[in-house]
């Protein structure tokens, strides 16, 4: 009746026992795991010995997580500043002139040209700036990236399609963690955590970390460096930005770039010899070089504006051609500022600015507190269990806390090879699944008792015990693990991480509640052959 | 040995008589907690409401003030800061979301540690923006939606239609009263929380599966057992059951509670009553319900049909 095909027990026993070994690292510190390596003699095969141990969460080991948004407003205007760009030179190529100039409109730009000839010539030029948009999952999608339009009025608007602002963002999202990947390894912080959330966010997290607000400033500035003239009136192709040297005023700055960050190769702080003021040495590649040569020659006597995300850093004049592609940047900058100054240049301009929409940081003392009480709690909700179960069941109850002790070695074991998280709700999630875990067994031994008051011989009863109960296991698990589910893919965080630990809870209950007890059970029975259950 | 009963072996209770008690009884506390729920609403955290969070720990040799870090948080002109102690000294500190984005918060911070530094370590420093708030609300409520859908359909699938529609008026009973249970006791409202009800939902149900569980069986069995008498034979047969799961779960809540730390503490008293919120929904306010919506008809009509099929294919 209680028979166990030996395959079964076997595969049984070999998950559990492979599931606990799993478990085992996380008992242990880092350095305890490599030094048990080490002692090993050379002949043992260490890939047999599990490494990992259970991450824990930023909320257990402190750090913080900082979520970013790409500013949709921004990438915008910076996309319809390099259409304007685009479409000056495609009239430059076609050789004709606009009526007044090129006008910005809030998603694109619109000209008027002066005769029906000079629209023949310019459209097809204009009309090529529209790119056809590619999607990396799609391929080809049909939509474009511009919408061109020919008012019958006599203006030209080009607008951005939302396809094409879409996939502008998409890009975007990439290219900054990127970026931000860079800046933070350039600071050495360990082991950031940076991944794309939704459509335009991005997550970091930094665990650990001291000093949350340093790289707060760090992640927050687009860096976008450019070497522009300073103009001499404030008519024509000319931005009015504000000036450090200025304090704040506004100064006039010509539109054309003459070179930009892009061209950098290198940015190292440093000294002036001069004024011994904190400034950043930069180094351009060969394009770079030689714009900025010919740029300086051309304007020796001339103030240069140093533009970083559109303020005006320094302006220094240029007293002889630049040729070296090597140049310094001052500003007034303490040591720390020109430090961040130069990890910011070295890893390349935010194609857009990045909002901070979310924070949270821990310390590492309450991370260290929160686990303390969440041992504490497991250990007390254990102990709790165990002596009702005896107390209710006896011998039977001994096997219940056998199986719920594995139970929670199981749950560790995967969450370590699974590399989820550990988080403070996770620990509630674990003192939770010791409650109701031992559910199924109780359904169980319910069930045996029952029988055996209904007069069955002990045998058939605890067949059937196993058998009557085990349709209602399923169904009431499957309903909890339904709803652990749903609460994985809409939760967030630390919610997750109590997700998780659900759900596994829920699929080792049928490993250990149902087949393991149900083992121990079958042996001691066929051991001792009981003339009545102890139940 | 003798072993612990929680509940007698034979027990003959009627159950479904208390209805006429419990039926008003969780009508009156649903429709208060709507009531109070529209009057005086949840005290959202600052996950739902936006804002900055900070949490206060005195550095070695410095007793904690409340008074003082409210005075002076009060004074930052920040609007109303919500100052409370909690744990051993420790000082949480709530600013309401500023306006001016992402610098407005950036400023609360700043003049946080610039006045707190001194004398306290920054334990834990949240905050979150509008939009996010409002999303998390969004995902929050569609996740509690969801997971009542489809556990509804898991059921109708599985169980009877009637036995369904009993189990899903008993989960959202129990989530109205959990609601209510957070207006009137303040704690605070937030992502955690929303696990803590989804969790909830998962008992309740789990609770009621048993019981309606052994309903379909005893349905089969009894072919001609009136509705009162069978519900109340599935209740009396599980409830040494019911007991000592309840009983087991709600001590290993009782670890959490008095164990588990500050941080969860909203989130594992919650729970706690949870279990005997659910407990009970499952004996008086889902079973009961089955006789109102005609569990003879319906569900007992398929029973009989099935059974008769088997005893033609005998």
């Amino acid at each position: 009746m209680l028979r166990i095909s030996t395959t079964k027990a076997v595969a049984t026993l070999a998950v559990i026992l492979v599931g606990l070994m799993l478990a085992v690292p996380s008992f242990f510190t880092a350095e305890q795991r490599t030094g048990f390596i080490k002692s090993l003699p050379s002949w043992f095969p260490t890939w047999i010995v599990p490494t990992r141990a259970i991450v824990l969460g930023l909320d257990l080991q402190g750090g913080s997580q900082i979520v970013l948004e790409v500013d949709r407003n921004d990438l915008m205007r910076s996309m319809v500043q390099s259409l304007r760009e685009d479409v000056r030179n495609a009239l430059r190529e076609a050789g004709v002139q606009t009526a007044g100039g090129i006008q910005l409109t809030p998603r694109g730009v619109q000209l008027r040209l002066t005769d029906e000839a000079a629209k023949a010539k310019a459209l097809p030029k204009l009309q090529a700036l529209s790119q056809p948009i590619t999607d990396a999952v799609l391929g080809q999608t049909g939509a474009r990236t511009l919408d061109v339009k020919d008012d019958p009025g006599g203006t030209i608007q080009l607008t951005i399609t939302d396809a094409g602002f879409n996939s502008r963002t998409r890009r975007a999202v990439t290219q900054a963690i990127e970026v931000i990947r860079r800046r933070i390894d350039l600071v050495g912080t360990t082991e950031p955590s940076i991944q794309q959330q939704g459509a335009d966010r991005i997550q970091v997290q930094l665990p650990g970390l001291q000093d949350p607000q340093r790289v707060e400033e760090l992640l927050k500035g687009t860096a976008k460096l450019e070497f522009r003239m300073l103009a001499d009136s404030s008519a024509g192709d000319v931005d009015l930005l504000p000036s450090k040297d200025a304090n704040g005023q506004k100064v006039p700055v010509e539109r054309r770039v003459m070179a930009d960050g892009a061209d950098l190769t290198d940015a190292q702080p440093g000294f002036d010899q001069k004024s011994n003021e904190p400034i950043v040495n930069f180094k351009f590649n060969l394009r770079g070089a030689q714009r900025f040569g010919q740029a300086t020659s051309e304007n020796v006597g001339r103030a240069m504006a140093i533009v970083l995300d559109n303020e005006v850093v320094s302006a220094p004049r240029i007293l002889q051609p630049i040729t070296g592609g090597q140049g310094q940047i001052s500003g007034r900058f303490t040591v720390q500022q020109a430090n961040d100054l130069s990890v910011l240049l070295r890893a390349g301009a935010l194609p857009a600015k990045l909002t901070i929409i979310e924070r949270r940081t821990v310390g590492p003392g309450l991370g260290r507190d929160s686990i303390e009480a969440g041992k504490h709690a497991t250990i007390v909700a254990t102990i709790l269990v165990v002596v009702l179960m005896f107390a209710a069941y006896g011998v039977f109850g001994l096997f219940a806390n056998i199986a719920l002790l594995v139970h929670v070695g199981l749950i560790l074991g995967l969450m370590s090879v699974l590399e989820a998280t550990m988080t403070l709700p996770g620990i509630a999630g674990i003192v939770l699944t010791i409650g109701t875990a031992v559910d199924s067994n109780v359904l169980i031994y319910e069930r045996v008792r029952e029988e055996v008051r209904a007069g069955r011989s002990i045998p058939s009863a605890l067949q059937a015990g196993f058998d009557r109960a085990f349709a209602t296991i399923v169904d009431s698990n499957s309903t909890m693990a339904i709803a652990a589910v749903i609460l994985f893919f809409m939760g967030s965080g630390p919610v997750k991480g109590f997700a998780v630990v659900f759900i596994l809870g829920i699929l080792t209950t049928v490993i250990t509640a149902v087949t393991l007890t149900r083992m121990m059970i079958a042996l001691w029975y066929q051991r001792l052959r009981p003339k009545t259950l102890p139940i | 040995m003798r072993l612990l009963r929680l509940w007698p072996d034979e027990s003959h209770f009627d159950f479904m008589r208390l209805r006429r008690l419990s039926f008003p009884l969780s009508a009156f506390i649903s429709v208060a907690t709507v009531v109070l729920f529209l009057q005086i609403g949840l005290n959202f955290g600052i996950d739902f409401k936006g804002g900055t969070l900070v949490e206060l720990r005195p550095k070695p040799g410095v007793t904690s003030d409340v008074g003082t870090v409210r005075h002076t948080a009060n004074s930052f002109g920040f609007g109303e800061t919500e100052v409370q102690e909690f744990g051993q000294g420790s000082i949480s500190v709530r600013f309401p979301l500023q306006a001016g984005g992402e610098t407005g918060q950036t400023l609360v911070m700043q003049k946080a540690h610039e006045a707190f530094d001194k004398d306290y370590a920054f334990d834990r420093v949240e905050t979150v923006g509008p939009r996010v708030s409002g999303e998390l609300v969004q995902s929050g409520t569609i996740g509690v939606v969801l997971s009542v859908l489809a556990v509804l359909l898991y059921l109708w699938f599985r169980f009877e239609r009637e036995l369904a529609l009993g189990a899903i008026v008993g989960t959202l009973h129990d989530i109205v009263i959990t609601v209510g249970l957070f207006v009137i006791t303040r704690i605070e409202f937030n992502m955690t929380s929303i696990a803590a009800i989804l969790t909830i939902v998962g008992y309740s149900l789990n609770e009621t599966v048993v019981v309606f569980d052994r309903t379909r069986e005893l349905m089969r069995r009894y072919k001609t057992m009136p509705t009162e008498e069978l519900l109340n034979l599935s209740i009396n047969s599980t409830m040494s059951r019911t007991v000592m799961t309840a009983m087991s779960t709600a001590l290993s809540l009782l670890a959490l509670v008095l164990f588990g730390g500050e941080a969860i503490k909203g989130f594992s008293v919650v729970m706690l009553a949870g279990v005997v919120i659910c407990t009970y929904s499952a004996i008086f306010v889902s079973t009961p319900f089955l006789i109102y919506i005609g569990l003879q008809a319906g569900g007992r009509a398929q029973a009989r049909d099935t059974s008769s099929l088997k005893q033609a294919a005998e």
